[in-house]
């Protein structure tokens, strides 16, 4: 791991304007992830910024009748929360599908929106890997790429998201919240905050530098069945090889967002109006411009079928 | 800045960079703790931070200034052993032992979360508060701990035979007294 200085912010802005002042800085939380690329030097920040101490650990009711969750909420509290399992049970089972018991009392919310691709070339420092040193290629593309992404792809990068969480947050609609280093504040669509790779894999979000999460916004509870199903080659701890979130309402009607398949949660507006036609339908809306590798072709399929199993279930 | 590790006081370390889990066996030479993967995916590492499980090897020992840690040596001793230290050797709980002190920290804990009503992935009803620690329960909240021998069976019947359904037993997990301070 290479030095780093190391300071505890004393407030939001402070931090903000910290990380605004030094462009190798980080902000670090839980850790669990950016520790992790640290001792690989996949990261290198000069400075951490540490803002567990800010306060931001509260989740509370909002004035319209949804939910603030501060940045910094463990995963293992905001799943156990009483109104999340009440009204968002989407976001508890997400929450638990992902990780282990030691990561998830560690891992925050905010960070867990931000962590980075499992992509085994990305963390591979030997090979060829845009998302890490950009214009150096892509190694997946042409090599192991069971695991990679499916639609949404580009020539530069085919990594996905990793994140069960933000599934459950793109079809639960949230809303991040930030500031930025000049104090203002701002929020982001979940469906506006992660980006494609394109030609650029290394930039993920809409977060300017600098720019610090405060938290997160659920809109009010929408109802209807919330499941989220995971397929992944251990029954737990390992990463979805598609993951299905989906709310289903008593007409057929609802909203699914996919796991495992793309570079951000995958939800299209014009596959959830198709909710009440059958998995075929949504899925041949959802995965209409796939571009998948001959090792991961078999997500497409696999994407059908889950959510098949996940309507009839709903349908008990 | 100061950290408590099993009841005593230390020092943190003047280097930024020393995890958690290499200030525990380094600095204060308390080997028990085990570095499995050194990357978060093994569960060897497994500590308990205020009483809540976390992975050693992904923390920075700086960030818990402040905090009180519990090692195994902080369960039990040789003369002494924790509850579930003695269900692992009569139920065959470990093999070569390398993941035990991880396993063992990490079930400690998960009892408690079960009893405070964290859901698990297996558990049917989410907005149960009450929930049995039967087979797929406790195998699901114990998957961050991996055996590479294998001894799951046994690791789960010490559990079980420690805790019961996780609900019975009537007292706090059992920290010798000076680490529950």
């Amino acid at each position: 791991m290479r030095p780093f200085t190391f300071e505890r912010a004393s407030s939001i802005e402070a931090a903000a304007k910290s990380a605004a002042s030094n462009s190798q800085a980080k902000f670090i939380a839980g850790g669990t992830n950016l520790l992790d690329l640290m001792k690989l030097e996949i990261e290198t920040p000069t400075h951490l910024i540490d803002v567990n101490g800010l306060g931001l650990d509260k989740i509370d009711a909002t004035p319209d009748g949804g939910l603030r969750i501060g940045a910094l909420v463990r995963n293992t509290d905001l799943a156990a929360h009483q109104a999340v399992r009440r009204d968002y049970g989407l976001l508890s089972r997400a929450l638990v599908a992902g990780a282990s018991g030691q990561l998830r009392n560690v891992a925050t919310t905010a960070g867990n929106l931000l962590q980075r691709t499992r992509c085994p070339y990305f963390y591979d420092t030997n090979m060829p890997c845009n998302k890490r040193q950009l214009g150096s290629g892509c190694s997946a593309i042409d090599g192991f790429s069971r695991q990679h992404a499916i639609v949404g792809v580009s020539d530069s990068c085919i990594a996905t998201h990793p994140s069960d969480m933000a599934i459950a947050m793109q079809a639960l609609d949230a809303t991040v919240e930030t500031v930025k280093p000049d104090g203002s504040s701002r929020t982001i669509p979940i469906a506006d905050f992660y980006r494609l790779p394109g030609d650029t894999p290394h930039i993920e979000s809409a977060l300017e530098r600098g720019e610090f999460i405060t938290g997160v916004l659920l809109p009010p509870p929408t109802g209807g069945k919330h499941i989220y199903r995971k397929v992944r080659d251990r029954a737990s701890y390992a990463f979805a090889l598609v993951s299905v979130g989906v709310v289903i309402h008593p007409d057929g009607t609802g909203r699914v967002a996919v796991g495992g398949v793309a570079h951000k949660p995958w939800r299209i507006g014009e596959a959830d109006a198709k909710m009440q036609e059958g998995a075929r339908a949504v899925v041949g809306t959802l995965l209409a411009n796939a571009r998948p590798t001959e090792q991961n072709r078999f997500k497409v399929d696999l994407v059908e079928r889950t959510l098949g199993a996940v309507i009839s279930e709903a349908r008990g | 800045m100061t950290i408590t590790v099993n009841g005593v006081s230390a020092a943190l370390p003047d280097d930024l960079r020393v995890s958690l889990l290499d200030f525990v066996r380094e600095h204060l030479l308390l080997p028990g703790t085990k570095k499995g993967c050194d990357q978060g995916a093994c569960g060897a590492c497994t500590i308990l931070a205020d009483g809540e499980r976390i992975l050693s090897c992904l923390a920075l020992a700086v960030q818990y200034d402040g905090r009180s840690i519990t090692t195994i040596e902080g369960l039990g001793t040789v003369d002494a052993l924790h509850p579930l230290q003695q269900a692992f050797v009569e139920h065959d709980g470990f093999q070569c032992g390398y993941c035990t002190p991880g396993q063992i920290c990490s079930a400690v804990a998960m009892v408690e979360e079960a009893r405070r009503g964290v859901p698990s992935h297996v558990t049917s009803d989410l907005t149960s508060d009450r929930f049995d620690l039967d087979h797929d329960e406790l195998r699901e909240r114990m998957s961050g701990n991996l055996c590479r021998c294998g001894a799951y069976n046994g690791i789960a019947a010490a559990i079980h035979a420690t805790y019961g359904d996780g609900n019975t037993v009537s007292d706090k997990p059992q920290v010798m007294p000076e680490a529950a301070e």
